[in-house]
């Protein structure tokens, strides 16, 4: 699905140890270390860094041409020694990379082996195989989260839990959805946590490994919930940390989309009823009232706008439908990360609402925008790895998801449950109005004002 | 200094005493696990090549090498904007099991039928290596086949260091600019080691042109297929970013016999010192007083524009850590100029050289190191007690944890920070984030009171 069969131009992805490294820091006192050459841990920092505005220490066992030839062990070792040494983790999830994939490390019985030799005890160890070959930074973040809880989750049993298990969403956005499920009264295990470890405030001493993040002793438990919740619809069976929890455990799953849009957040309170046997709060009843006013009032405004969506498969879901619902003219629906669920749900979506738009998934950018163009798209919802779309054709762009390298505060951004879903239908709305408002009069006199004179 | 540092460090951290004639260990492979700074080879090839703006750039290996490096640097362009996008051969599984170099043969194919390339840049990664894919044969026959220039980048990422990238860039230069005849009469300089970061190479052309030398071509800063062909015909090199073009200027000289100098245009006293040499090198007397005018009138200039910041600065710590060496020896003085005394300086890919002229420029007690980490990095701007400190994007965020001010002094940067002009945005930028009213609230959260402030208030 893109405009060159052998090459990617401009991507519309990361790789997989990134989606590794967003697990790991969503799990308290937990250090990232990379098993392979010292770039892959400085470029996933370095973009990681600027969207959250957070330092982002990880760690890389340094491999070069020896580690290569000879095998990395005496590199994944010496890293692990010094890490244990500079941040006294609790755990350390060490990924693979494209080298050491390729050079066939088995990383878990080097850690093992490390483990023995130097007697150490208190620290738990998790190994995940993420070549950057191998998928997507979307596939990454589930296949590890995945990973996790196999390592940890190794029981089944009774508790009065749920497990609630999110994709790549903002610290911001695993907030408000703390905060849903709490006026439902619900105990729950939230994994990965990012919320404060990424979006964390300023205090007077700093922590190298910030507070915050999903306990060791919670994901261990995490097989005894009565119910899964996994935010990750368009993700395989077989990377879904959910379905892990459900084969091994028997812990009923219900996979939801990101709940954005109306339809998408009645499904998550839905579901929240069943498992708290509480009906929907008063709180919740007004923000989804005020969110169906609001959907009235920009109703009309929204019709004339003309909206692409590019990102990662949920959020590329997630956002059509929220445009759908309110009347927006679907032109492109781009996922650079592959999903083979994705294009079946958005022809679902086409036939809900009676529309055809181009759909995309495995894609890049230089295929997006070509369709971005073609199909007169006044307005953009997605990373800002798409801003050249701005720069280039003049499309307005509103920055959701990751990463976004050129504006503050997109890790507090919420766009879920009904009053993030009003956040970003208002800002897509007045998107549209502003470009209305400032060039009808110029429109309208370059049409009929000065056209009739010669 | 009470840090515990790591075993394999010790060696590359110092602390300035003029009794300690012991050299700081630098260059080596980053220890295992101590959260370098640095990147790989292929990022180290990948910031030099990129600039030039008519290139097709296309990274052969997995997505994420080409993802994290599309369009990340602030180089200018005042023609072609091809150089701003990232091509990917996007390798999977079955490409690592198979091979890539059919899919990459196909790749140039696809770009020399759709564009018409004058040069496409094709590098090499850490799987690439591993598989043994032969990039240098599948550039030679597309080039057959094709017509084009394919230039194969050596940059497999785990085959040294940041530093080995740089090279590996500086090999194919050379090797772009072929076997090019030096002309009988060179004319103009080569200025090396630019990117035309926020403009800066325009700067200094525009202050060259002013006191009557020519630019033959930069390197590779705004620079394309046919500025660089130009490279030979130049009489003289100049070498900014020494860390990345020293090699090229060495090549340069042994192939074509360009001599070479050192020049650096980062603040004031260095981009006076630098105008002045070429001038003495290149130019005739009337250069020369050409040249001692233009300095002094933008000195002065520069110096009126910046005096209330030093007022305003004075007295403050900075801590600098930066990628070159050329540019931590640069920082200093810019800061010395400012009042401001750097207690703690270091680099990612600094020369030995490079590290004694920093034990020269800074105090007894000025912790220097190579290769550092953000342990380490914290640590010592505690310890030292550092204001502001001076880095890329990943410092950024640590400074601001400490309740520390921050100037970026990295590639992505949007406005100049070189020649005259540069400094006093240096300046302004310091002072922006130094004497920010942010400071107020964070003092006072830590129950602390800014006598400084307090006094410029009133």
């Amino acid at each position: 699905m893109k405009n060159f069969v052998n090459l990617n131009v401009n991507p519309c992805n990361m790789c997989m140890p990134m989606g590794a490294a967003g697990v790991f820091k969503g799990i308290e006192g937990t250090m990232v270390l990379m098993h392979g050459s010292q770039g892959c841990s400085t470029y996933i920092r370095r973009h990681i860094a600027t969207h959250y505005n957070e330092p982002i220490d990880i760690a890389s066992s340094s491999l070069n041409e020896k580690g290569t030839v000879y095998g990395g062990s005496e590199n994944l070792k010496k890293a692990l020694k010094n890490v244990i040494k500079l941040y006294g983790p609790k755990v350390i999830g060490v990924t693979t990379t494209c080298l050491a994939e390729t050079i066939g490390e088995d990383i878990r019985r080097i850690i093992d082996e490390f483990f023995l030799e130097e007697k150490i005890v208190g620290v738990e160890c998790v190994a995940v195989s993420s070549p950057g070959y191998g998928g997507s930074h979307y596939r990454g973040h589930y296949y590890t989260a995945r990973k996790v809880l196999e390592h940890f989750a190794k029981t089944g049993g009774k508790s009065d839990k749920i497990n609630v298990i999110v994709g790549c969403m903002s610290p911001g956005d695993i907030r408000h959805l703390k905060e849903i499920l709490d006026l439902y009264e619900l105990e729950y295990t939230l994994f990965p946590d990012i919320s404060e470890t990424l979006d964390g405030g300023y205090h007077r001493e700093y922590d190298r490994l910030p507070e915050g993040g999903t306990p060791v002793a919670e994901l261990k438990a995490m097989g005894k919930a009565r119910a899964t919740i996994e935010f990750g619809a368009m993700v395989s069976e077989a990377d879904s940390p959910g379905e892990y929890l459900k084969a091994a455990f028997g812990v009923p799953l219900y996979r939801l989309p990101l709940p954005v849009g109306i339809e998408h957040t009645d499904q998550l309170m839905e579901t929240l009823t069943i498992l708290s046997g509480r009906d929907m709060p008063e709180k919740l009843e007004k923000e989804r009232a005020r969110f169906l006013d609001a959907m009235i009032d920009s109703h009309k405004y929204s019709a004339e706008g003309h909206l692409s969506v590019f990102g990662d498969p949920e959020s590329v879901y997630a956002i059509t439908a929220l445009g759908l619902e309110n009347g927006f003219k679907m032109c492109v629906a781009g996922s650079g990360p592959a999903s083979e669920k994705l294009i079946p749900a958005l022809k679902a979506l086409e036939t809900e609402y009676g529309t055809v738009f181009i759909k995309l998934e495995d894609t890049d950018f230089e295929t997006i925008a070509g369709h971005v163009t073609e199909t007169g798209t006044d307005l953009l919802v997605g990373s800002s790895d798409g801003a050249f779309m701005t720069e280039k054709y003049g499309i307005p762009l509103i920055r959701t998801g990751f990463p976004v390298h050129d504006r503050i505060g997109a890790q507090r951004k919420i766009m879920i449950g009904y009053f993030g879903s009003m956040q970003l239908l208002d800002e897509m709305t007045n998107t549209v109005l502003a470009e209305k408002h400032d060039h009808f009069r110029k429109h309208l006199f370059t049409e009929y004002g000065q056209a009739k004179e010669g | 200094m009470n840090i515990n540092l790591l075993e394999e460090r010790k060696n590359s951290v110092m602390c300035n005493a003029r009794d300690d004639a012991r050299h700081i260990e630098c260059g080596k492979n980053s220890a295992a696990g101590s959260v370098s700074q640095r990147a790989c080879v292929y990022c180290g090839a990948r910031v030099v090549l990129n600039p030039i703006t008519d290139a097709y750039h296309i990274v052969h290996g997995p997505i994420g090498c080409s993802a994290y490096t599309w369009d990340i640097r602030g180089s200018l362009s005042s023609g072609s904007e091809v150089y701003r996008n990232s091509f990917s051969t996007d390798l999977r599984e079955k490409d690592i099991i198979f091979g890539g170099e059919k899919k990459l043969a196909a790749a140039i194919d696809e770009i020399a039928e759709t564009y018409s390339p004058k040069v496409i840049f094709v590098y090499s990664t850490c799987v690439v290596g591993i598989i043994g894919d032969d990039i240098d044969a599948v550039c030679k026959s597309a080039e057959e086949r094709t017509g084009v220039r394919v230039i194969p980048v050596r940059s497999t990422g785990f085959a040294g260091n940041k530093a080995s990238g740089y090279r590996a860039a500086c090999d194919a230069i050379m090797d772009l600019i072929g076997d090019a005849e030096r002309p009988e009469k060179p004319s103009g300089i080569n200025f090396l080691g630019d990117f035309n970061l926020a403009g800066e190479m325009w700067i200094v052309k525009s202050y060259l042109t002013q006191i009557g030398i020519t630019i033959n071509t930069a390197i590779t800063g705004d620079s394309s297929y046919e500025s660089l062909k130009r490279a030979p015909g130049a009489e003289l090199n100049i070498v900014q970013c020494a860390g990345s073009m020293h090699y090229l200027a060495r090549l340069m000289e042994e192939k074509f016999g360009i001599p070479f100098i050192s020049v650096s245009f980062c603040g004031v006293e260095d981009t006076s010192a630098s105008l002045r040499t070429i001038a003495k090198l290149v130019g005739d007397s009337e250069t020369i007083a050409k040249t001692e005018a233009f300095i002094t009138e933008k000195a002065e200039e520069a110096e009126r524009l910046i005096a209330p910041y030093r007022k305003r600065l004075s007295g403050k710590h900075a801590a600098i850590y930066v990628g070159g060496g050329f540019k931590a020896i640069s920082l200093i003085k810019q800061f010395n100029d400012l009042g401001i005394k750097t207690v703690v300086v270091g680099t990612q890919t600094g020369r030995e050289e490079e590290y004694e002229t920093i034990k020269s420029l800074t105090d007894e007690g000025t912790i220097i190191l190579d290769d550092s980490n953000p342990f380490e990095l914290e640590a010592f701007i505690k310890e030292k007690k550092a204001d502001i400190l001076v880095g890329g994007v990943k410092e950024r965020p640590l400074a601001y944890k400490l309740g520390v001010a921050f100037l970026d002094h990295n590639h992505e940067r949007k406005h100049p920070l070189g020649g005259f002009v540069g400094a006093l945005n240096f300046a302004e930028e310091a002072d922006l984030s130094l004497l920010s009213p942010v400071w107020r609230h964070v003092k006072k959260d830590r129950g602390e009171t800014d006598e400084k402030l307090c006094q410029l208030e009133c």
